[in-house]
Order: structure tokens, then C-alpha cells, then sequence
């Protein structure tokens, strides 16, 4: 049906007892081959939940989601995700921990030296080959989200997953971060999702910005194209009218049209 | 460069200005050689002087106790004199079952190494079930919950009628002795691996096998290994009750026979013997723990 991805009329509800939560209704979305798409929205309107059904960790409760015409209904390595808080193992080093991604992925279809030489070229890719015998522990919390990056590419997904990657860092790192993703990106083509509550990061890093309403039964609202050009310089974009738009649109969707309500509780 | 390091260290510990010249401070001892000494003498100081202090005054308030004429337990110069042979020389043999205390204590540990492994492997494997299924939970804890509070010796009348040999049963009370705090712990470890853990390998489809060795035991592993301290110590205090009872070469059954024979000297140099056992015992499964477990517990 030609789209790469496509998640076609999903709701989500989650029960509680008796109670039933209707957390996401009536989404639709299609996304191309190698589109870096970003969803927004406010804490709490299921943006994250969108992510789980694609990546196959949580079950769709009506509707489809499909990839390359396939009907995802668990999770997998061609859905790799990169977690919020890294979810590195603690005790396996940084070579380790992509590894073990690497080994069972690819098991049958590359030798043990090509096996590891492609641990070391996706270590290569996010600039951490310096830290391969080092553990989690031992590197600052930017190094631990490269890994995560580095973990997620070496599994060669068809759509590489982003759930607030870049949340827990400071805006330094952050920035750093967000320039790595769209060197990686640029070289590899990859189709990417991200999850963020950040409008520069979104405006910054997408193709396509996928609005999100409140919860409950939260639904898509808008869908904003950024047409800027790649590869895109942060500094040369910050006074970029294109640029700016898009950030505008956004800031009113999110904090005019869509104000963030504390729940009632 | 200096200020993003300082960022990154933001972004893991919350207090990076405290922690900024922490590299400085350990330098000027690894240079210097002679200084070294000191350190260690002040350790020895610390942890060996007060309790040989205690030791001391322990032996000095027996010794004042019972050293008058009459006495019901001898006092520890009688002890010396009349069990040397079992204080200086633990490893000699002199046939027909008259050997050192030293060689009596290995047959014990022989009987626990039996009994607690299989608790071990077998209390683990339980243990992950349990965390892992609530039906087996709820099926299975219960169960354990009476089971556990039976004490050791209960289950030695059974053993013996089921084994029909005193070694065996000996290995089984040890056995069903240690395995419960190993389920235990390793239930409650189980049920406490992040859920990040598992995403991580459900995206990796890691099979049943690989999640178990992979993900579960390592995160798991300093709850096992506390499980398997409190085990390996309930293992020594049921061995030396069951020898006493199965006869036999251990430094249980050496107790009973010395109280036949009214030599009240030997069993006080037996309960040294058994009390520095079972500490070296503690020790050592801590030790191995925190060799295993380093790394798994700093996140």
C-alpha cells in the first residue's frame, strides 16, 4: 500500500479492575521511508504509550499498526528503541552491552569477527570507542545515551525509536546529542521517531512534527511539515523565518489551542 | 572543553562543585612508599586489637569463674593443657576415627558443600519462577511460607526413614535447611528487575534461556547472594545438630561422643573450631558475592 509505516485507526485503552482508561483514540499516521517524524504534546497525553504500541511492547486494543505491510504485534529488533534513561546493563562494559544486541540479532548472519567489528563501527558512529571496556557507571550520563543510540543502529532497525532520549541531559549535552542523531541520520538514511516535549528539538531535528491532544483519549492534532533544508546548522537556524514559523506553530498548539490542564485530582 | 565537562558530571551526580578536586586528594599517597606502613597498622589497630582486647578480658572472667577446685566447667588453662593435641595439631591421624578436629571439620563442610549447592541451584531456579509467574506465587509461597518455619532437625526422622543412611539424610536436612532464604531472596530479586530490563530484552528477543542467564541473574545477583549468606550460615548451625545424631566423622557427632566420654575440654576447642568455621564460611560467600555483584549494584 506503499507506506513504510502505518499505524491505521489504533486505540489504546488500559483497565484497571473495571475501570477502563481510554489513553490514545482514532490514530492515524503514515510515515515514508527515512522520515525523521517527532511526536509532541504534554506529560501525560500518551505520547509515550504511541511509541510502546509501535515498538510492540504494549498491544493495540482496536486498529492496526503496520510495517512494510506487516502487522506489528511484538517487539523486535527492526523496531529498536532507545530509552529514556539508556536501560544500559550495568554489568556488562559498553562493548558488552551492544553485543549482546549484536550477537543475538545477528547470529546466524555474520561471523564472530564481523560481529565485532560492527560493534566497533556503531561504537565508531556516536564517537564512544574510547569507552568500550568501560561500564555504565564509569561514563557521564551523555556517554551512556550514545551507547543506547549506538545499541539501537547496531541492531539495523527499520525504524529507529527515540523515547525522550535526550530528556535526562543537561542543554549542553543535549545539544551535542541532538547534532550526533542528525549526522547519523543524514549518513544512514534512517527512519526515525522521537518522542520529545522539547519544540527547538522537534522544530530542529524533523521532518514532520505530529502535534498530540490532552489525555484522556488523547488524538493526533495537528501534523506540521518543517521544510528546512539538510543538513540543518543550529546556530544558522536560529534566526531562520521558516525555522521560527514552525517553532510558532508549535508553542500555539501546545500552550494556546492545547493548554496543559493539571489533572482534577 | 572544561566547561562541558562540568555539564556532564551535572547530569549524573547532583553535586559536581564538591566533587570537582576529588582527582587531586589520593595522588600524593600512592607516590610516597614508606607511608604505606602506617595505614595498614592503623587497620590492624582498628579491627584486630579491640576484639583480642575482648578476647582477654573474655578468658580472664572464665578463668576467675571456674578456676577454683570443684568446678562444673574447666576453666581455660585446663582446656589448654588437656586438649593441646586438638588445639596445636587440627590435621593429625592416628586411626580408627581418632583424627585431628581439623579433618572432622572438612568432613562437615564436605556434608554442607553437598546439601547447600544443590539448595543453591535448586533455590535459584525456584526463586525465579516465583518472581517470574504470579500463579506461581501464589501456588507456590504459601506453601513455603509453613515449610520454612519447620526447624532443621523436624526433617531428619523423615530423612532417615527415606534414605535408609545417615550420610544422605545429614546432606538433606542441610539442604532443605538453606534453600528457603534462597528462594526467597531470589524471588524478591526477580520481581525487582527494572522494567527496562526486560524491554531491553523483549526488543532483542531473548529467549526464556538467554533472559535467564543474561538479564536475570546477574540483575538479580546481590539478592541471591544475600540469600545464599543466610543460607550457607543456617547450613553450619543444622550440620552440627544432625551429626550429633547420625554419628558419623563430623565435628557434630565429635561432640556428642566427647560428652559421653566426659571430656569437657575437647568440646570447648570443637565449639571454637565450628564458631571460626562458620565466620570463615560468611566471609567467603560475601566475598565471592561482592566479586560477582561489583558493578551491578552502582548504576
Amino acid at each position: 500500500m506503499g507506506a513504510y509505516l502505518k499505524i491505521d485507526r489504533v486505540d489504546k485503552n488500559f483497565k484497571r479492575g473495571s475501570q477502563i482508561n481510554e489513553v490514545l483514540s482514532g490514530i492515524n499516521l503514515t510515515i515514508d521511508k527515512g522520515e525523521f517524524v517527532s511526536i509532541i504534546g504534554h506529560s501525560g497525553c500518551g505520547k509515550s504509550t504511541l511509541l510502546n504500541l509501535i515498538a510492540g511492547l504494549t498491544e493495540v486494543t482496536n486498529g492496526v499498526v503496520l510495517l512494510e505491510d506487516k502487522e506489528v504485534n511484538a517487539p523486535g529488533p527492526e523496531r529498536a528503541v532507545v530509552f529514556q534513561n539508556h536501560s544500559l546493563l550495568p554489568w556488562l562494559t559498553v562493548y558488552e552491552n551492544i553485543n549482546l544486541a549484536v550477537a543475538k540479532v545477528f547470529a546466524s548472519t555474520k561471523t564472530k569477527a564481523a560481529r565485532h567489528d560492527w560493534v566497533m563501527w556503531n561504537l565508531d558512529l556516536v564517537q564512544m570507542s574510547h569507552a568500550a571496556h568501560l561500564r555504565p557507571a564509569e561514563i557521564s550520563g551523555g556517554m551512556k545515551q550514545r551507547v543506547g543510540i549506538a545499541r539501537a543502529l547496531s541492531m539495523e532497525p527499520k525504524v529507529l525509536l527515540l523515547d525522550e532520549p535526550f530528556g535526562a541531559l543537561d542543554a549542553l549535552t543535549r545539544a551535542h546529542l541532538q547534532d550526533a542523531v542528525m549526522d547519523i541520520h543524514l549518513r544512514l538514511g534512517n527512519t526515525m521517531i522521537m518522542i520529545t516535549h522539547d519544540v527547538d528539538e522537534a522544530v530542529l531535528l524533523s521532518d514532520r512534527i505530529v502535534m498530540m491532544t490532552n489525555g484522556p483519549a488523547a488524538r493526533i492534532g495537528e501534523v506540521l511539515d518543517v521544510p528546512l533544508a539538510r543538513p540543518r546548522k543550529r546556530i544558522e537556524l536560529a534566526s531562520d523565518r521558516t525555522y521560527l514559523k514552525s517553532r510558532e506553530a508549535v508553542l500555539k498548539f501546545l500552550y494556546e489551542r492545547h493548554r496543559f490542564v493539571e489533572a482534577a485530582e | 572543553m572544561p566547561a562541558q565537562t562540568v555539564t556532564k558530571t551535572v547530569a549524573n551526580f547532583p553535586a559536581p562543585k564538591a566533587a570537582l578536586p576529588a582527582p587531586v586528594i589520593p595522588l600524593p599517597v600512592k607516590i610516597k612508599k614508606p607511608s604505606q606502613l602506617k595505614p595498614v597498622l592503623a587497620i590492624i589497630a582498628r579491627n584486630v586489637v579491640p576484639p583480642l582486647v575482648v578476647v582477654v578480658l573474655l578468658l580472664a572472667i572464665w578463668q576467675i569463674s571456674f578456676g577454683h577446685q570443684g568446678a562444673s566447667l574447666p576453666p581455660p588453662t585446663t582446656v589448654f593443657t588437656e586438649a593441646y593435641d586438638l588445639i596445636a595439631y587440627p590435621f593429625f591421624d592416628y586411626g580408627s576415627g581418632d583424627i585431628g578436629l581439623g579433618w572432622r571439620v572438612l568432613t562437615s563442610l564436605e556434608r554442607v558443600a553437598y546439601g547447600f549447592g544443590l539448595a543453591a541451584i535448586v533455590g535459584v531456579l525456584i526463586g525465579a519462577l516465583i518472581g517470574q509467574s504470579v500463579w506461581a506465587m501464589r501456588g507456590l509461597d504459601p506453601v513455603f511460607q509453613v515449610l520454612r518455619t519447620v526447624p532443621p532437625l523436624a526433617w531428619l526422622p523423615l530423612s532417615l526413614a527415606a534414605f535408609r543412611d545417615a550420610n544422605p539424610s545429614a546432606i538433606f536436612v542441610i539442604f532443605i535447611t538453606a534453600i528457603w532464604p534462597v528462594i526467597i531472596n531470589t524471588a524478591v530479586g526477580v520481581r525487582n528487575i527494572p522494567q527496562d530490563y526486560r524491554n531491553v530484552a523483549k526488543v532483542i528477543r531473548l529467549n526464556q534461556i538467554e533472559f535467564f542467564y543474561k538479564i536475570m541473574v546477574p540483575s538479580a545477583a546481590p539478592y541471591i547472594f544475600t540469600g545464599l549468606r543466610i543460607g550457607v550460615g543456617l547450613s553450619w548451625l543444622a550440620i552440627v545438630a544432625a551429626e550429633m545424631l547420625t554419628g558419623g566423622v563430623g565435628i557434630g557427632f565429635f561432640i556428642w561422643d566427647a560428652w559421653n566420654s566426659s571430656r569437657l575440654p575437647d568440646i570447648i576447642v570443637a565449639l571454637a573450631y565450628i564458631g571460626i568455621t562458620g565466620f570463615l564460611l560468611d566471609k567467603l560467600v560475601a566475598a565471592i558475592g561482592s566479586f560477582i555483584t561489583r558493578g551491578t549494584t552502582a548504576n
